[in-house]
């Protein structure tokens, strides 16, 4: 068994990240406190909610610094969707607030003159011809424009989406994965993503599954 | 910008899935876990479910079918039927549900939206709103499984539903539902140009051609039950149709 431990944030749908990871073999547990999050062999930062509340709980709880911690190291860490928002330094949803500052960009709203909430499924690109694959996103934040090559440059691998320009997908270092898509919704394609971050903690293999 | 969504709707009642024209002569057409396991596997985007009779009673049960369809299913989850509060929002999303869709009760208060958002979030909040064609060219729109009429035009409803906090329109035309005639384009176009939001058509779709055409009025995702329930259609034979038609759908 792959123990995977998820982050409970106290808000409702955390049910399709687990049953996801169990499908594929995890035991999953919920956890809430510091040592529990620095300690866990793979943790599940979840997104659900907003940028503000959900930065002011990890602080209050005590989570921020360790979190921040196993970030940069590249220990096992997935976030997901707004997950992937708070690793960033800060967001136009909640301009006074600090996010964990992993990633060294900052989350913009989507385009106006644009579908908002941008929801359904998206083609990743990784720079080639062919999409990587085919996600399911549901967001109205998005890390844009000049910060994804700013991403590059500091040794993240990038997936990137379009809605109205280029948006930040995914992001991989190590054994962190960050994704603003919801890979536990993303079929058979995210499946192999999710398998893939359970199988290589160390974050070795360089490609994305097809 | 998304994709188009194929959306097939499971209507459930006492635990089973059922059909029928213009929510009524209901006909049982199967589990609803066996089913949205099947869609998905056939690359529905995601999955609707309606509990069309959802009573204080039966929403134990429901809960379980919410449960047992997110154990086997790995696309998207949307939840409906009698839903009035934010209370039985948060049972459904933690049973496994990914949005909760909300009608009659959003009409009656207004601010359970603003609730909803709140707490889960826009985008887990779908307005589910029933439109009828009015003799002023209008559409009003409807509760109660179409026995209401209220004073509101769908479009108008629409914007305020938006204003409040849902984060997509479920638009059923009550006209077409289940008569398999289209969707109600006009309609579909009237709702597109009063929110920013994504629009789910629905009521009537039975053809390629007719679901191209709702993407044309602005339809973000389409909707259909028993075209798919009665093996008229395959989710994946449907979108390569669409494809054909120059439809960006997820292969």
């Amino acid at each position: 068994m792959k123990p995977v431990m998820i982050i409970d944030t106290g808000l409702a749908n955390l049910r399709s990240v687990e049953v996801a990871l169990e499908r594929l073999g995890a035991e999953v547990t919920r956890v809430t406190s510091p040592e529990e999050v620095a300690r866990s062999p793979r943790l599940v930062l979840p997104g659900v909610g907003a940028f503000g509340p959900a930065m002011a709980r990890l602080d209050r709880d005590g989570l921020s610094i360790p979190l921040r911690q196993r970030l940069l190291a590249g220990r096992p860490t997935l976030a997901v969707c707004l997950g992937l928002q708070l690793l960033c330094e800060g967001s136009d949803e909640a301009p006074g607030r600090r996010g964990l500052g992993v990633l060294p960009v900052r989350v913009r709203q989507l385009p106006a003159d644009q579908r908002v909430p941008n929801m359904g499924w998206c083609p990743l690109q990784n720079g080639r011809v062919q999409p990587v694959g085919h996600a399911y996103f549901a967001h109205s934040f998005a890390v844009t424009g000049s910060d994804l090559g700013r991403l590059e440059a500091s040794g993240w691998q990038v997936l990137t989406a379009d809605h109205g320009g280029p948006y930040l997908a995914a992001a991989r270092r190590q054994g962190v994965l960050a994704c603003q898509f919801h890979p536990e919704l993303s079929g058979s394609w995210g499946a192999s993503l999710l398998a893939a971050w359970l199988d290589d903690p160390a974050g070795k293999e360089t490609s994305w599954p097809r | 910008m998304a994709q188009v969504r194929i959306i097939p709707c499971l209507d459930v009642r006492d635990g089973r899935v059922v059909k029928g024209i213009q929510f009524q002569d209901l006909r049982d057409a199967g589990e609803p876990a066996e089913q949205a396991a099947a869609y998905a596997l056939q690359g529905a985007d995601e999955i609707v479910m309606l509990d069309v009779t959802a009573t204080l009673e039966d929403r134990g049960a429901r809960l379980q079918a919410v449960d047992r369809i997110r154990r086997v299913l790995n696309v998207p989850l949307t939840v409906g039927g009698g839903l009035d509060s934010s209370d039985q929002a948060r049972r459904l999303l933690s049973a496994g549900a990914d949005k909760v869709s909300v009608n009659s009760a959003a009409v009656r208060r207004p601010d359970l939206l603003t609730d909803l958002a709140a707490e889960f979030g826009r985008q887990c909040v779908v307005l589910a709103i029933d439109a009828q064609s009015d003799r002023e060219g209008g559409w009003t729109v409807t509760t109660r499984s179409g026995r209401q009429k209220e004073p509101l035009q769908a479009a108008t409803w629409a914007r305020e539903g938006v204003r409040r906090g849902a984060g997509e329109i479920l638009l059923t035309s009550w006209d077409r539902d289940g008569t398999g005639q289209g969707y109600d384009l006009e309609l579909l176009a009237a709702v597109r140009a009063a929110v920013g939001v994504p629009v789910i058509a629905s009521g009537g779709g039975s053809t390629p051609d007719q679901m191209a055409a709702a993407v044309a009025a602005g339809a973000d995702a389409v909707l259909a039950a028993s075209i798919f329930h009665d093996g008229h259609w395959q989710v994946g034979d449907l979108k390569r149709e669409l494809q054909r038609r120059g439809v960006e759908v997820r292969p």
